[in-house]
């Protein structure tokens, strides 16, 4: 008989104003990769956590080899095996990757046998696949490898259950393809695979079975041989869902932006743009993708003028916009909407009213000498957010209780409505689910139509084919490919993604890649 | 059989009951533990409480005590509201105030003729920049360097003070004042007027229009806009094109000038002369003022009052031999209960089974 590893029974959990988990049921086997499917606010982090011991659910059964547990903190959760890797890795970042392992291990003496340890460390290591160089600090590993180190420390701490909340988000097509081999080797070692995701292809890459939760609840579960992308959609979302938009192919104008040898300096004071150059042309996206880290959001700060040109010159409409006040390059038509929607794009203790408000506060429509005119403030706000189907319960509430899609249909909202000449928008559907998606990705269709320039920055392949015109690649804050959308492909993409010529010779000298 | 436990939970919202029945509560519980110790101390709370009461809020003499010390404590706690809106933690209203007291004093020290009207303009300017100049001298550091001002605004109060004490114990002690650390008296131009014949003076209308003033920029200007985006988040007031520096030294300066009219109103208004000791902490105090009033400006004229009334009551006990400390220990202990008590209008106590069925709110 197939006895289940971990059961959960009937889990509800409440946060004010929303059921994130309704009654939901989850079975885990031994050995098995297993996907919690669902779109953002479904409640599989939720779920997640309340198995990983950081919430208490508020009704509802965790059983373990049939026995009933409590986790009254991720330590109990621990101690019963099972380990979750977050989105965002906890660990110390001027650490070595051996003393992160340790850390927070009861037992461990400060003077311990440094030997033994790393002796078992290394045995996990060859077991899993999963080789690190113990005495690296962690600050320089990249993503991937911290992503490892995560999974090795859960390892080492006797996981046989190991929940890993979307791990793709962060890596490279090539990393994640890695991760998958080393997720394989563990499941056929015995470990119990929990995998959180909303990507469908990697659902059906990996999981051996699904659990597809909507809204709160269990919207069914898929076997290995059922798991195809139609019914999990179908399971997702309840309806169907483009996988095209329809592009507008009128032809592209003139040159917007000019970036001309761009060089710049990162917030550690280290070169993150070396002679950066590229142009986005009126009614053209320039999808650029890259992993994030490679001088992206540096170059979205260059040109918005929050950051400061070394050398080279920033071209708007062919005049030099280097080096110009935040505020001055505004007012010349240039939109930005940054990664970090709520602290940067938008305040979040601020109501709607204000937000919409933020960049145009200063000009007379909205305001005199002295004061705002509320009437042309809220005026504005009620348009906008009809206009752009914001969901909120009032203007006059902070916006920070608004979901991510709501709040990005927000942030775009007010810099759409500004009509500017040139937009950047970095990662703009990060975080969002399947429907916002869509409506964000419309909303830079429409403004293509009316013939503004969009410079997209993303690590989303899926979105810069379906949205870009032109895709660049950008590495190590150089330009490092440059195709119109036609002519690019997936995987020499991802490979300029990772950059250096090593992949491009790799390809050439041996077999073709196979991703 | 269930057992029941309390659980909190995060309203959405802030609950607007709870804001007004908090502070309330907070009074009433801070009486109570006040009272505690006083029975401790042998003595009977209810005769010390009906004195303090009594004496600050039930007669003229009192009310009028109660206004004067009111008066420097609206002015400054309206000064540091200004800076704590854009987060800049001024805990030095108390520095600023002496200075401002100082540079008034000089007006009418060095030309004691001037006519009435350019002496009290005189002087409130002298004051204000005095007290402007003082708080921006660390908002300079703040604005380049991110010096922490919350350390250099404290350690200027101690300079400002003993710079006023070497002032009237030296250079500017009055020849004439048997030796005691006070300048000469002023001339009558320099004199606020009172309000009737009490020690009330004009000074109470300067925090009244700049109390309807700033809640006019908080709420309604575009500059008050400004200042709440910076201190809400100043990446995104980076990011909307304001000009951060140049509103950390502005708002510094304004914050710095108030308490300066303070200070002024001090020397003018109550004791014409300056002297050791002007102030018993209005500065510090107004930090406790403009935190319970959440920095609105109408409820700072009320606090105010409030924790002028306690002084005045502490004065009053300290006659019946009951240590005046009492009304410090009563302004902690309130401030205590409303921070403690803030919980409650984020979060709501719910009584909830094991099980997990909701019982009562």
């Amino acid at each position: 008989m197939n006895q289940s590893l971990i059961q959960l029974k009937g889990i509800v959990k409440k946060f004010p104003g929303v059921l994130a988990n309704d009654h939901v049921d989850l079975d885990i086997n031994p050995g098995e990769i297993h996907a919690i499917l669902g779109e953002n606010g479904s409640g599989k982090s939720t779920l997640m956590s309340v198995l990983a011991g950081l919430y208490k659910p508020d009704a509802g059964k965790i059983l373990l080899n049939g026995g009933e547990q409590k986790f009254r903190s991720p330590r109990d959760a621990i101690a019963c095996g099972i380990g979750m890797v977050h989105q965002h890795f906890k660990l110390v970042e001027p650490f070595t990757v051996a003393e992160n392992i340790i850390l927070g291990e009861k037992g461990n003496s400060f003077f311990l046998a440094n030997k033994e340890l790393k002796a078992k460390i290394n045995e996990l290591g060859k077991k899993y696949g999963l080789e690190i160089n113990l005495n690296a600090k962690v600050w320089q590993l990249s993503v991937g490898e911290k992503q490892r180190v995560e999974i090795v420390r859960m390892l080492y701490r006797g996981s046989k259950v190991l929940i890993l909340d979307e791990p793709t988000a962060v890596l490279t097509p090539q990393e994640a393809g890695e991760l998958f081999e080393n997720l394989r080797r563990m499941a056929s070692a015995g470990c119990a695979i929990v995998l959180i995701t909303h990507k469908l292809n990697e659902v059906e890459a990996i999981a051996d079975r699904v659990t597809v939760l909507r809204q709160g609840k269990l919207a069914g579960v898929l076997e290995h041989d059922q798991i195809n992308a139609k019914e999990m959609v179908r399971l997702m979302v309840g309806r169907a869902v483009a996988s095209k938009y329809e592009r507008d192919s009128s032809p592209v104008g003139g040159v917007v932006l000019e970036l001309d040898k761009v060089n710049a300096f990162n917030d550690m004071g280290l070169p993150c743009l070396r002679n950066m150059t590229l142009c986005v042309r009126e009614g053209e996206i320039l999808g650029l993708a890259g992993v994030s880290g490679n001088g992206q959001r540096e170059m979205a700060e260059v040109i918005a003028g929050l950051r400061q040109v070394e050398s080279g010159k920033v071209l708007l409409n062919n005049g030099n916009i280097s080096n110009l006040s935040p505020r001055t390059i505004i007012d010349l038509g240039v939109a930005y909407v940054p990664e970090d929607r709520l602290g940067m794009g938008l305040v979040p203790e601020l109501n709607a009213l204000e937000n919409l408000i933020l960049k145009n506060y200063h000009q007379q429509e909205y305001s005199g000498r002295w004061l705002l005119k509320s009437q042309a403030v809220a005026r504005n706000a009620e348009t906008l957010v009809k206009q752009y189907q914001v969901k909120i319960s009032s203007l006059h509430q902070p916006i920070k209780v608004l979901s991510g899609g709501n709040l990005q249909k927000l942030l775009l909202a007010r810099e759409i409505s500004s009509s500017p000449k040139l937009m950047v928008v970095i990662y703009p559907a990060r975080g969002l689910d399947i429907g916002a998606t869509e409506a964000v990705h419309k909303l830079l269709l429409e403004l293509k139509k009316q013939k503004t320039a969009i410079l997209l920055i993303s690590e989303d392949l899926d979105e810069i084919f379906k949205l870009a015109d032109r895709v660049g690649v950008v590495f190590d804050g150089q330009l490092t490919g440059d195709f119109p959308v036609e002519q690019a492909n997936l995987e020499e993409v991802g490979l300029l993604m990772t950059g250096s010529s090593l992949a491009k010779e790799r390809m050439n000298d041996n077999e073709p890649a196979h991703l | 059989m269930n057992r029941l436990t309390f659980k909190l939970e995060k309203r959405l919202t802030p609950s607007p009951v709870m804001v007004f029945i908090i502070p309330l509560i907070s009074v009433l519980l801070a009486l109570l533990l006040g009272g505690i110790f006083l029975v401790l101390t042998g003595e009977n709370p209810l005769t010390v409480y009906s004195l303090m009461f009594v004496d600050s809020l039930g007669s003229k003499y009192g009310l009028t005590e109660t206004m004067v010390k009111a008066i420097p404590l609206m002015l400054t706690s309206l000064g540091v509201s200004l800076a704590f809106k854009m987060k800049l933690w001024n805990i030095g209203a108390e520095g600023q105030l002496y200075m401002g007291a100082m540079a008034a004093t000089w007006l009418p020290l060095t030309f004691p003729a001037l006519p009435i009207y350019l002496m009290l303009p005189g002087m409130i300017i002298l004051g204000m920049i005095a007290g402007g100049l003082w708080a921006l001298l660390t908002a300079i550091p703040r604005a380049i360097w991110k010096v922490n001002e919350i350390i250099t605004t404290l350690m200027l109060n101690y300079v400002a003070i003993l710079w006023v004490d070497f002032l009237v114990y030296g250079p500017w002690r009055d020849p004439e004042g048997s030796n005691f650390p006070i300048t000469a008296s002023f001339a009558e131009a320099a004199r606020l007027p009172g309000l009737g014949d009490s020690r009330v003076h004009t000074g109470l209308f300067f925090a009244l229009a700049l109390a309807v003033i700033l809640a006019i920029v908080f709420k309604y200007s575009r500059w008050g806009y400004s200042i709440n985006v910076i201190g809400s988040s100043e990446r995104a007031a980076r990011y909307a094109g304001m000009n951060i520096k140049r509103n950390i030294l502005l708002v510094m300066f304004l914050s710095g000038a108030i308490s300066g009219l303070a200070g002024m109103a001090e020397v003018s208004g109550i004791i014409g002369k300056l002297q050791h000791g002007i102030s018993p902490g209005y500065g510090y105090t107004a930090i406790i003022v403009a935190w319970l009033s959440k920095l609105n400006p109408l409820a700072i004229l009320i606090v105010s009052v409030l924790f002028g009334a306690l002084q005045v009551g502490g004065y009053a006990v300290q006659v019946e031999g009951v240590p005046a400390a009492v009304a410090t220990m009563l302004q902690g202990a309130i401030l205590f209960f409303v921070l403690g008590g803030e919980v409650l209008t984020n979060y709501r106590l719910k009584l909830v089974s094991q099980k997990g069925e909701e019982l009562s709110k």
